[in-house]
């Protein structure tokens, strides 16, 4: 076959299959049956669509294709073997940032070697084509702000950055969009401008792009990372898109088009979850800035206890559930609590877990830690399916999770979570709440759970309680 | 009527993504982390525009940048790939 069948028929039918490989392997991913399955197939997929990338190339210098490949290959097996499963959130957020920088590179490699090296003549748009020099401008925001927002967002999940506390510059907004603005301007100068100058433009834009990642997503605190992480997961596969466009390839318009919709639909079912939409999430600020509630924010009555006195609850208990959020995650306890459940369950007590959606720092990440510590997912239920069974249940057992179960967010119309959807916690016979202080959650407000007279607190780190108890239930 | 390159996209793009919105919605919690790393991975078939960005050994900045965008779109690829397979890996161990 000469090179011009295979770039002309062969190359896009390969593309063709790969796009085909990644639509079965998405759907089939999003089924728990088959959902391992689905990875295979859109990993298939991609191997072919870089095979057919390599054909369409033809005869060129493979060294520094091979190079980047294997390195890349390398560095990403890595770091997928060796994360822990606690630092699942961080590794996505840092891959996200990786396939976002790409795309703008791409883009900017485009631009440069048409524009800057051929020393092409007249302006950027008359030597890519308009099409192309506007979707390069737009790559280049898109990935620029998907990558230094993700690896803000990286240092937030590892609460490096002001323990993952929002940091708030004055006059915000303004500087925000004002930049945003002068960036898009920019872009817009850089298409329009004659080769030689277009250089400073794009620079610009660029820099703009990842001054902007970090200013978008500083104010946002470390609880709100999910909404943030499934964003930029959308903006990086919009940012693929807008490559496609420039290399006129519609396989990166495919696959691009279609992760930024899986990551909008997260990004929507997380807000629903908290009750808060998309803007309030991005301005960013939650639970910093009122803390004058007054005394009302000093606890009253609250009864503790030692790990003994709850294991003579649970011994007696016939139903037990187990809300985790994200304090499970901080003090690694997945396999505490799955041993407890165990020794629970052996003693003819029914245990399963409440799960709400925004439980922890990324979507469904209680799922992915419970699931490494081989808790059957049967026994993980949803807020809507476990919520009426709270008030038949004997003993509701809170790791680590705090708004999620304050019983304010129903009552009170003016507190920050008002209308927030909640795992109804408090309408059980005896909740114990596990956590090491009596410290605000998220929203900065006090929790009034801990004041009910059904509640008790357990102080402590997550793990040294559920061994605690383990130790104690099994000496009854 | 007949469309140009950049309106063909443009549909290619908006139907992509109704696909997307059409094969997402209503997926288990469970799988909201795997699903997001899966197709965060899928977004690095970006991959695909940066080999044909690296095609001579010059090392023009065109060339290193094409390079460098190899390099993260590939740890994408291969990391997001392999990580949701590890996860999806312990979603499947249960037994009964």
């Amino acid at each position: 076959m000469s090179h011009e069948v295979i770039r002309s028929t062969l190359v896009p039918i390969i593309y063709l299959l790969s796009t085909v490989l990644f639509i079965f392997g998405i759907k089939q991913l999003a089924k728990v049956k088959t959902s391992r399955r689905g990875n295979t197939i859109a990993g298939v997929g991609m191997l072919l669509a870089i095979i057919g990338a390599l054909l369409e190339l033809g005869v060129v210098d493979y060294r520094w294709i091979g190079g980047g490949l294997i390195l890349g290959a390398f560095i990403g097996a890595l770091f997928a073997i060796r994360v822990q499963m606690t630092a699942m959130p961080e590794m996505v957020a840092l891959f996200n940032g990786f396939g976002g920088i790409a795309s703008a590179l791409v883009a900017s490699s485009v631009y440069w070697s048409v524009v800057i090296e051929k020393k092409a003549p007249g302006t950027v748009y008359e030597a890519l084509g308009t099409d192309e020099a506007i979707t390069v401008m737009l790559s280049i925001l898109i990935g620029g702000v998907t990558f230094t927002g993700s690896l803000v967002a990286l240092l937030k999940l590892q609460g490096r950055l002001r323990k993952g506390q929002p940091i708030l510059l004055p006059a915000r907004h303004f500087i925000t969009f004002g930049l945003l603005f002068a960036s898009v301007v920019a872009g817009g100068i850089a298409v329009a401008a004659g080769a030689p100058d277009s250089m400073v433009w794009v620079l610009s834009l660029a820099g703009g792009a990842l001054v902007l990642g970090v200013l978008l997503t500083i104010p946002i605190g470390g609880a709100d990372m999910p909404v943030v992480v499934s964003l930029l997961n959308s903006y990086s596969g919009l940012a693929a898109s807008m490559a496609g466009f420039v290399i006129g390839n519609p396989l990166l318009i495919i696959g691009g088009a279609m992760v930024g919709a899986a990551g909008l639909i997260l990004t929507q079912i997380m807000c629903v979850a908290m009750n808060r939409s998309l803007l309030n999430v991005l301005v960013g600020g939650f639970g910093v800035t009122d803390g004058g509630g007054g005394g009302s924010d000093e606890y009253t009555s609250v009864t503790s206890c030692g790990p003994e006195e709850a294991a003579m609850v649970l011994e007696n208990a016939e139903s037990v559930i187990i809300v985790p959020g994200y304090g499970l995650a901080v003090a690694q306890a997945q396999h505490a609590v799955r041993e407890l459940a165990d020794l629970l369950k052996s003693r003819g007590t029914k245990v399963t877990y409440g799960i709400h959606p925004v439980a922890g720092r990324m979507p469904g990440h209680m799922n992915v830690l419970l699931a490494e510590a081989d808790v059957p997912y049967e026994e993980l239920l949803e807020m809507d399916v476990i919520n009426p069974e709270f008030k038949n249940t004997d003993v509701v057992i809170v790791l680590g999770a705090n708004d999620v179960v304050n019983p304010v967010a129903s009552k009170d119309p003016t507190s920050p979570i008002a209308g927030m959807p909640i795992l109804n916690a408090h309408e059980a016979r005896s909740v114990f709440v596990v956590k090491r202080s009596l410290s605000p959650g998220y929203a900065g407000i006090k929790n009034e759970l801990f004041e009910y007279d059904n509640t008790m607190m357990v102080f402590g780190d997550a793990k040294k309680v559920l061994q605690g108890l383990i130790g104690e239930v099994k000496s009854l | 009527m007949t469309l140009g390159p950049l309106l063909i996209g443009i549909y290619v793009f908006v139907l992509a993504g109704f696909v997307g919105f059409e094969m997402i919605t209503k997926v288990p919690p469970t799988l909201h982390t795997p699903l997001m790393s899966g197709a965060n991975a899928i977004s690095g078939i970006t991959i695909v525009g940066a080999v044909a960005a690296a095609t001579t050994a010059s090392p023009t900045i065109s060339n290193i940048l094409g390079f460098i965008a190899i390099i993260t779109a590939t740890i994408n690829v291969v990391g997001g790939f392999l990580v949701t397979d590890r996860m999806l890996r312990m979603f499947g161990k249960k037994k009964k």
